[in-house]
């Protein structure tokens, strides 16, 4: 079983990079980010479950709570971009380099 | 032998000592922050101050009378100026024989001068500044000379310093006298190096630099610090009194108004080299090489000055080479040891009332002929200007040695113990006093006999009474100074290591090497004449004169020298230095900034601000440390 749920976790992280590297729109970015962080969720509940240690579960509750905070400042900043910008494309912020 | 004395507490009026230096130096404060408000009357409370501070000490110096001679030594501690780890430096005042001579000679002669000035500088606008100055001098002056340790006292030698440099420098309008107080300035930095390096050496060598630990420490010292102690201490010496090599400064400090010439220039300052060495007298006495030191150059500078004071028309500038030449004999008494100590205060004494009175008394002359220096210029000034020429010769009187005048005695003791000490010094001071006695000779007959050769429109007159009284008290103290003080200076100074022979009376004893001194003198005063006295002076000065003559008119090349010697090897290496900066250290520090620039610009590119790039970038990372724990698990 534990290996199923491992080739899941990678095909979901892998469409998360990519899903990070090709597309602009803000709100895809961040939903690829969640996929990503899901996926590591995934192997830790899994080898947690594996290996019978409680370690990887509590890792993932870990990381659910920072990725709740980082999608309340996130979408908070999204939503404030796209009101002054009218877009959420993230190209756009190259005018904010030095 | 040295400081068999034991300071004592302060009792009584020795309490308020520090009153003798705080009232000039408050005096100064105000006349310098409160400004023009103080223009109308300032000079009266600058002359007051002075003159307080002599009664004080005066009462101080009955008091120490009064003491037996063995606890003639009062310290009064005023507080801590710091302490830091082992060294703690108190700011204390210690009045023993010694200072108090030397605070009764800057207040006394201070206070003359000062009443002098009011008439001297009556129409100058700046009088007020002039006047705060000259206290703020006698403050710095009465400061070195109460100090109880090295430390203290070098804040009184810089702070005389700095009088003098403004004092020089007081008609800045004049570039030259501008250019004269930074020369003397510059120069007295040199020596001051020397006191510097003396001093931290103690405080290295004994933890403290107070005159009892430097005493008490100095037998333990070993030849080769003592040595060097003792010819930094030499260096300090030189440059502030202005003897060979450091003194080409005292002739260009005639730039001064002349009040100042007489007081700092004179009577007080330029002596403070004296007091140095006779104050490090346990220093000296362990190293016999810088006490030959002190010797030489005292011998050197007297015959150097003498020599310079030969050959200057201007009447201020010959004095001002006599008193090289004198503070030379001191030097020369200094350097003797113990047995010339006594003698070198006792001429530092007498000559600080004849050579002033003879300052204001060519002060005067100059009021009288529209501030000419020139003695080619004067004649015939005796009738015109009656008591200047009276007092001015008893000043001449006094420092020729003229029987019975003041430096008759303490000069023939000098030379006494110059031949006593090393033959060779001696008959170089017998030269010296002879040829002081042709150049004084030839100052008096330029000045006040001969014909009239007044340049058109100058009608001399006398000084106004301010001027002349203080005259008169320095001719009367130029005249007893010397009787009055004979028997009695050498026992006086006994207490602080002074070996002076028994001159017990204020009659000379007749000596074959009296005798010949007075000879010498005599054949001085004759070759004066000769020269002078038989011929009218020339109105201009010839061109046509001797080697000697020329040789003396540049003052000895003395600032030749120093430019080729030190000047132009200074800028030599200035100019080096930034040679190295533009074609070294420039091109390296530019060259390095341009290739931080250079890379800043090409890892700039990298921050182009999209998202995936950063991300492509992190991928990479992440698969690069995988990678490298994989193949470290492998390995």
């Amino acid at each position: 079983m534990t290996e199923l749920y491992a080739v899941l976790a990678v095909i979901l992280f892998t469409i998360g990079l990519v899903g990070f590297l090709v597309r602009r729109n803000a709100l895809v970015i961040f939903m690829c980010v969640e996929l990503m962080l899901n996926a590591a969720n995934l192997l830790f509940v899994a080898f947690s479950d594996h290996y019978g240690i409680l370690d990887g579960q509590m890792a993932a509750f870990f990381v659910m709570v920072v990725a709740a905070a980082e999608v309340v400042i996130g979408l908070s900043i999204i939503v404030m971009i796209f009101r002054s910008r009218r877009s959420t494309s993230v190209d756009n912020e190259t005018v904010l380099k030095g | 032998m040295l400081e068999t004395l034991t300071p004592i507490a302060a009792t009584g009026i020795f309490q308020y000592a520090w009153l003798i230096i705080a009232i000039p130096a408050v005096v100064a404060a105000l006349l310098l922050i409160l400004g023009r408000v103080t223009n109308g009357f300032g000079h009266w409370i600058a002359t007051l101050a002075p003159i307080a501070s002599f009664v004080i000490a005066l009462v101080a110096f009955v008091q120490l009378l009064g003491l037996p001679s063995q606890s003639r030594a009062v310290v009064d501690p005023l507080y801590t100026w710091f302490a830091s780890g082992t060294w703690q430096i108190d700011v204390a005042l210690l009045i023993d024989p010694l200072s108090i001579l030397f605070v009764l000679l800057i207040t006394g002669v201070g206070s003359i001068i000062h009443i002098y000035s009011i008439g001297y500088m009556a129409d100058d606008p700046n009088r007020r500044r002039f006047f705060a100055y000259l206290n703020l001098f006698i403050a710095a002056m009465l400061i070195l000379v109460l100090a109880d340790n090295y430390l203290v006292l070098f804040v009184g030698w810089e702070g005389v310093g700095l009088a003098s440099y403004l004092l020089i420098s007081f008609w800045a309008e004049r570039p030259s006298a501008a250019a004269a107080g930074k020369k003397a300035f510059v120069m007295n930095r040199v020596g001051d190096l020397g006191l510097l390096a003396a001093v931290f050496t103690m405080l290295a060598m004994f933890g403290s630099s107070s005159f009892a630990a430097v005493d008490a420490g100095a037998s333990q010292l070993s030849l080769g610090w003592a040595t060097f102690v003792g010819f930094m201490l030499l260096l300090a010496a030189c440059g502030k009194s202005a003897q060979v090599p450091l003194q080409a400064w005292l002739l260009d400090a005639m730039e001064g108004p002349t009040p100042v010439s007489a007081l700092i220039h004179a009577a007080t300052m330029v002596t403070a080299g004296v007091y140095l060495v006779v104050r490090s007298g346990a220093i000296f006495e362990h190293t016999p090489a810088a006490q030959l030191g002190v010797a030489i150059v005292g011998t050197v500078t007297l015959l150097v000055g003498a020599w310079i004071g030969c050959s200057k028309d201007d009447i201020k500038k010959v004095l001002a080479g006599s008193t090289m030449s004198q503070i030379g004999y001191m030097m020369l008494a200094a350097g003797i040891g113990p047995a010339g100590y006594a003698f070198a205060i006792f001429h530092l004494l007498t000559h600080g009332f004849f050579k002033a009175n003879m300052f204001l008394g060519a002060g005067s002359v100059m009021h009288g002929t529209g501030d000419d220096v020139n003695m080619r210029h004067f004649g015939a000034l005796r009738k015109a200007m009656p008591i200047t020429f009276v007092t001015f010769g008893i000043g001449y009187l006094a420092i020729i040695g003229f029987p019975f005048f003041s430096g008759f005695y303490s000069k023939d003791h000098i030379i006494e113990a110059a031949f006593h000490a090393q033959p060779a010094l001696g008959v170089l001071a017998l030269i010296g006093a002879g040829v002081t006695a042709f150049y004084m000779t030839r100052l008096m007959l330029m000045t006040f006999f001969g014909d009239a050769r007044w340049v058109k429109g100058v009608h001399p007159h006398e000084s106004p009474a301010v001027m002349w009284v203080p005259l008169v008290l320095l001719a009367i103290g130029s005249f007893i100074g010397g009787m009055v003080l004979n028997g009695w200076i050498g026992a006086w100074l006994a207490p602080i290591g002074a070996e002076a022979g028994e001159h017990a009376s204020w009659l000379p004893e007749i000596t074959w090497l009296g005798v010949v001194t007075l000879l010498v003198v005599a054949a001085g005063v004759a070759l004066g004449w000769f020269v002078f006295g038989r011929r009218p002076v020339p109105a201009v000065a010839p061109d046509k004169v001797s080697i000697i003559t020329t040789i003396g008119r540049h003052d000895l090349y003395g600032d030749q020298i120093i430019d080729h010697g030190v000047v132009q090897p200074g800028l030599a290496l200035g100019r080096g230095v930034a040679l190295a900066d533009e074609l070294g250290v420039d091109p390296a520090t530019d060259g390095l900034g341009w290739v931080v620039q250079a890379t800043g610009n090409q890892v700039r590119r990298l921050q182009n601000g999209y998202v995936r790039t950063y991300g492509v970038t992190m991928a990479i990372g992440v698969v690069l440390i995988g990678l490298a724990l994989v193949v470290s698990r492998l390995v």
